[in-house]
């Protein structure tokens, strides 16, 4: 039971260290949030349930808060993309398509 | 006209059921333990909450909670996670990749869905999915930046991104 908890922690671990790379690596905004919220989704999911694995008096705890990581993640990650573009942040040069101007609230963003 | 009060009144019934358990096993695994005090108290507050929430819930015009829904949630969901270990992987291999292998794009998307939740949960479900989060979302369509575009056609897109998840909700929500 120790030991699968650790793997699960240990996987985790793993996942937001490769989501922290990606933070570094991508070019940008847009690119980092897909790296750092789902990377991190990810690693927490698996450190916090690890931790309920290795204390099993914290299992049920530890389930409800990565449901509500799970809940609430994805909806900071929509929040961070919708703001970067709402406020002009432009797309990598290496971007391949930009269809924001079909929607009427971004039409007078700039593109590309 | 009384036939029709009964009907109103059981769904309100049975959506007060779901609720009540539901809060129910919430507040066993807040606490953790099956001592009869901690049980009762949180018995009393579930039975009180969902005698108040259980009202809005009707007004919100959310699916009404039958097993038959809730088996096909419990479908969704399990292809959700499966999708989700994809997309880590996936997004993994392109940060550590040396030549990191991306062609990022903005494209759009078209849903079918009509309720608000539907659409909430369908956007949640595309930003935890490979490579894609949802930017924003007006009327029927839904704005999604892809991190490997492979198609810039709407209805390709549409295939590749978001139909595996529309085709559960659709049974959910129906």
């Amino acid at each position: 039971m120790h030991i699968a908890g650790m793997i699960a922690i240990g996987i985790g671990v793993l996942f937001l260290f490769l989501g922290s790379f990606g933070i570094v690596r991508l070019p940008d905004v847009y690119n980092r949030l897909q790296a750092g919220t789902k990377c991190t989704t990810f690693g927490c999911l698996f450190a916090v349930l690890g931790v309920g694995i290795v204390e099993p008096a914290w299992f049920w705890k530890a389930l409800l808060v990565s449901l509500f990581v799970l809940l609430t993640n994805p909806i900071s990650n929509h929040a961070l993309g919708r703001a970067a573009k709402k406020s002009g942040v432009p797309l990598w040069d290496g971007s391949v398509v930009d269809k924001s101007r079909d929607f009427p609230s971004y039409a007078n963003t700039e593109k590309l | 006209m009384v036939e029709r009060i009964f009907k109103k009144s059981t769904t309100r019934v049975r959506i007060f059921l779901y609720l009540f358990i539901l809060l129910t096993l919430v507040w066993m695994a807040l606490t953790s333990t099956l001592h009869w005090q901690e049980l009762t108290a949180g018995v009393l507050i579930s039975f009180i909450l969902s005698l108040f929430l259980s009202k809005s819930y009707v007004g919100l015009g959310l699916p009404t909670p039958t097993v038959k829904t809730l088996s096909f949630l419990l479908i969704y969901i399990a292809s959700l996670f499966k999708e989700i270990i994809k997309a880590n992987i996936d997004v993994a291999y392109r940060v550590v990749h040396p030549k990191m292998p991306i062609r990022p794009g903005i494209v759009v998307v078209k849903t079918e869905l009509k309720q608000d939740l539907a659409k909430l949960m369908l956007a949640n479900s595309i930003t935890l999915t490979p490579g894609t989060f949802t930017l924003d979302i007006a009327g029927d369509k839904l704005l999604i930046h892809w991190i490997n575009v492979s198609t810039q056609d709407e209805e390709k897109a549409t295939q590749a991104i978001a139909l595996k998840f529309e085709k559960h909700l659709k049974r959910v929500f129906s």
